[in-house]
């Protein structure tokens, strides 16, 4: 997968630093030519078309781009595309299978866990990594795990009720 | 946003690291977690031709206590790491309590306390979690290996001693010479947010007396305080009401709050005396109990 820029006059086009790097992505394998200083934000949603990981803030503050590197919430605005190599990550579209939503797509929808949806997908994947190592969290615990992650419409009330249905669900 | 381009190493030896940073050029960056060097390069503040990412170097994750007592900490050792510690909640009450305070969870998951360190941000909490341990960097170069204690390290806002070519491999927190005490508090307006006001103490103590003390502010001058009177006065007698309140005044003093959004001078001067009051009564508590 080659990813194509636009060459803007005032920099040394000639030279454009690029890498080859294999990384697992919802755990398909993939092999990407990526310039080094594209953001592993960029890599998900341009080069390979998963915009279910959104950019926000751009600024490592809302979380709206977090996704798993190797089971652990990172927010992919602030890490480098070539960093990826070797690893796997996990997105949002990696959640639910053909045929059944996961767990904390199903609590999201079943306690109202969203209105615009835009943070979702980094909530989604931080309480992910949180039910991963913590599969009976208390309240304070998804209040925690997800204080990364910022909401400007539902409110937090709803996503922690959301991520604990998950939670439980899980359990069952 | 996008950083500026630059050629990208990631090296897979110390060596091969300090080889690339002796060679590198004008201006090479060491890449760990990456939290505070990747933002400051899509906002073009940093605009380094080479970036060395040591993430791929092996052996450099842990944190261990050596025999002697003392606490290493390895530049790829990241923050959730330590908050997630049980060497730490059961050693270092300062750092333990600190390492929850950090950014955000996400953002710990990746940063390291020796990136931390380096980037050298006069708001970072765990500069003065260190410098209030008396704690130092161990700096590696092609001319050999040197230890700075963190005093001398930090010499303005982003800036360290460090020479070009040379790479911090970890941080040491010297051994306790008593029972450690003491804790971190920060006041925030919300999680992630730089603090308003940071205050590190730890406190060492055998029978009934300190015998060390370090007592450092986050966020309320242009670099990190150490507050070296304030934890003077606590040596060498049991901590008391009396000697807590002296403390806590003289780290009011040696503040230099700005007022700014985050609030007053007026009022984080306050808030500086009454973290350390804060921290201390309980560690007296503690001490009580124990005794």
């Amino acid at each position: 997968m080659t990813i194509v820029y636009e060459d803007h006059d005032d920099d040394a086009a000639t030279d454009i630093p690029v890498r080859r790097i294999k990384f697992r992505i919802n755990g398909k394998k993939m092999v990407a030519e990526v310039e080094t200083r594209l953001l592993l934000a960029h890599l998900i949603r341009r080069g390979l078309g998963l915009t279910g990981t959104h950019m926000g803030c751009d600024t490592t503050n809302c979380g709206a781009c977090t996704v798993l590197v190797d089971g652990r919430a990172v927010k992919s605005c602030t890490m480098l595309a070539v960093q990826a190599d070797g690893h796997e990550i996990s997105t949002v579209e990696g959640l639910a299978t053909a045929s059944e939503l996961h767990p904390l797509q199903e609590g999201f929808k079943e306690e109202h866990g969203l209105q615009c949806g835009f943070c979702t997908p980094g909530m989604m994947m931080a309480a992910k990594a949180l039910l991963e190592e913590n599969p009976d969290p208390t309240e304070e615990d998804v209040r925690w795990a997800l204080s990364g992650n910022l909401c400007r419409c539902t409110g937090y009330q709803n996503i922690v009720k959301s991520v604990l249905w998950a939670a439980e669900k899980l359990r069952s | 946003m996008y950083p500026s381009r630059f050629r990208y190493e990631a090296p897979r030896s110390l060596d091969e690291a300090i080889s690339l940073m002796h060679n590198g050029g004008d201006y090479v960056k060491v890449l760990a977690g990456g939290q505070s060097l990747v933002p400051l390069m899509k906002l073009r503040f940093a605009s380094p031709e080479l970036i060395v990412d040591i993430n791929n170097v092996p052996g450099l994750a842990y944190h261990r206590t050596d025999p002697d007592g003392s606490l290493h900490i390895g530049a790829l050792c990241r923050h959730a790491d330590l908050e997630r510690s049980d060497l730490l909640k059961t050693t270092q009450p300062t750092m333990a309590s600190a390492a929850p305070l950090i950014a955000d969870p996400i953002v710990r998951n990746r940063g390291t306390l020796v990136g931390s360190l380096c980037h050298a941000d006069p708001q970072g909490d765990w500069a003065s979690v260190v410098l209030a341990l008396g704690g130092a960097v161990v700096a590696q170069g092609p001319r050999g290996t040197r230890a700075i204690p963190l005093a001398d390290f930090v010499t303005g806002p982003f800036q360290n001693v460090l020479d070009p070519d040379e790479i911090v491999v970890e941080a040491v927190i010297p051994a306790a010479r008593g029972i450690r005490s003491g804790g971190y508090l920060k006041l925030e307006r919300r999680v992630g947010d730089f603090a308003t006001v940071g205050v590190a103490v730890a406190v060492e103590t055998v029978g009934e007396n300190v015998t060390r003390a370090g007592i450092a502010l986050t966020g309320v001058g242009g670099s990190t305080i150490g507050a070296t009177a304030a934890a003077d006065a606590l040596v060498g007698r049991p901590l008391t009401a009396e000697s807590v309140g002296q403390a806590a005044a003289l780290a009011a003093e040696v503040a230099r709050p700005r007022t700014d959004h985050r609030g007053s001078a007026e009022y984080k001067r306050h808030m500086v005396r009454t973290f350390v009051q804060r921290i201390l009564s309980r560690a007296e508590a503690a001490q009580e109990r124990a005794a």
